[in-house]
């Protein structure tokens, strides 16, 4: 396994199936943990910890109260940020974002942005003045293959969780007053859901790859969708060429795992949400 | 194509650094310099597309623990840039004469309100638009090396635009072929 990995893989794929037991189309368990009791972060406005096998990544939200663009007065902001800290896993140093990181981070604000999942409207509280500013601080703790499927279900679950105060703005002193007591759930529009597939040998493809299987795959496919089955986005960074027909195959997969993610999502919000 | 233009150099292969040099096959290393400002995240995520789409294509087992350096300078933008980065990338590459196991193309396709697909947008008909698709199709069989959305799509419409880019790749390599003609027959 450690001299010839290639070869121990495509025994193992010749059969159909992969060394850690699961099928050529299962996905790892997964694992979802919202909210200020059950997951770490007490300080951030939503926060969820997501681990899909060994890759856990926890997402914490903070919202913030911001002016506006002069271009886009009644808009706010949302800012993923992913981090693969040197804590998860040996390949990534210390030291400012590596290509990876920031290759993630921008996937996911496109994501955002392509879904829908957040209209930029809703975050707003008075035109040109006020609006809120969404920082999303994506982190890896334990990097074992497929960080983008769990960054964005991590992100979607923290998003679920936050509560904004509600913000008015005093007429005569002109400032804000934040409300503490009332808040509000956030506006969530889309569920977008991430499916991601590695290529093996122009041929193969297998669902959610660990970091092995990454190594050693021609390339990958990424595929973001949301609940009415259209596509939000086709993330497909080079490897080895596909058909259309291949992709389809990805496509279709990928629509019946959102069904899956969402079914898990419902039911862990559902389990929080005593009051 | 249009108004968009990009620049782009091919260094390699050359004596790679030690940190950077993998044992079996060469270091291939992208950058991507904005007209204006620094690079940002969005050309990382940009440089990271063109790079594992060229690692595809390029022989790199040929040379190993060599680094092969495109550097693409962005020098106007006027809609469809990803594409023609890549168009530049694949040209640098037949002209630095580096062993390719296929060519490769990049095509847009916007999708527009109405549900038009319009190939090769500019930069008004991208922002109208309702989504962008960039593919990368390779020479042989026509098959997508790299595939990038932006906007939501329906996975019909999705197909089409596929079908709409891989004609125009025709097209494309055809150019290619021309441009290569031209260079090599003064």
């Amino acid at each position: 396994r450690t001299v010839e990995p290639l070869e121990y893989y495509r025994r193992f794929l010749k059969e159909n199936c992969r060394p850690d037991g699961r099928e050529l189309g299962e996905f790892r368990t997964t694992t979802v943990n919202i909210g200020k009791c059950l997951c770490s972060i007490t300080t951030a406005d939503g926060s969820a910890l997501v681990k899909l096998g060994n890759t856990t990544v926890i997402c914490g939200v903070k919202a913030e109260l911001a002016a506006p663009a002069a271009d886009s007065a009644n808009k706010g902001y949302i800012v993923p940020n992913v981090e693969l800290p040197s804590l998860c896993a040996e390949r990534f140093r210390s030291g400012p974002p590596g290509e990876e990181a920031q290759a993630a981070s921008q996937f996911i604000a496109d994501v955002i942005e392509n879904s829908q999942m957040i209209v930029k409207e809703d975050l707003c509280i008075a035109n040109g003045k006020l609006a809120w500013v969404l920082y999303c601080d994506i982190i890896c703790l334990d990097y074992d293959g497929n960080l983008l499927d769990a960054s964005v279900f991590a992100l979607l679950a923290a998003l679920k969780n936050v509560q904004l105060p509600s913000v008015t703005i005093n007429e005569e002193t002109g400032l804000s007053e934040v409300n503490l007591k009332q808040k509000n759930p956030l506006v969530i529009r889309k569920h977008p859901v991430a499916t991601s597939f590695a290529v093996f040998d122009d041929t193969l493809l297998i669902v959610d790859p660990t970091a092995e299987e990454e190594d050693l795959a021609t390339g990958t496919v990424t595929i973001v969708t949301d609940e009415e089955g259209r596509l939000c986005s086709v993330h497909k960074p080079g490897g080895s060429p596909l058909t259309g027909a291949k992709l389809q195959d990805c496509i279709t997969r990928a629509i019946t795992r959102h069904k899956e993610v969402k079914k898990l999502i419902d039911k862990v919000i559902k389990s929080i949400t005593p009051k | 194509p249009g108004d968009t233009s990009v620049l782009a150099g091919l260094y390699g292969p050359a004596e790679a650094k030690v940190s950077k040099e993998l044992p079996d096959r060469a270091a291939l290393e992208v950058l991507l310099r904005p007209k204006v400002g620094l690079p940002g995240v969005l050309e990382r995520s940009r440089e990271q597309l063109l790079r594992q789409t060229c690692e595809a294509v390029v022989l790199g087992v040929l040379h190993p623990r060599t680094a092969i350096s495109l550097v693409l300078q962005v020098l106007s933008d006027a809609g469809s840039l990803l594409s023609c980065c890549l168009n530049a990338a694949c040209m640098a590459l037949l002209d630095a004469g580096l062993p390719l196991a296929a060519l490769f193309c990049g095509v847009t396709c916007a999708l527009q309100p109405d549900g038009t697909i319009l190939l090769d947008p500019t930069a008004r008909q991208e922002q109208e638009a309702r989504a962008i698709l960039t593919f990368a199709i390779a020479s042989s069989e026509r098959k997508v090396l790299m595939a990038t959305t932006k906007g939501s799509c329906s996975m019909e419409e999705m197909q089409q635009c596929l079908a709409a880019a891989q004609r125009a790749a025709d097209t494309i390599f055809q150019f290619y072929r021309d441009s290569v003609r031209r260079r090599y027959s003064k």
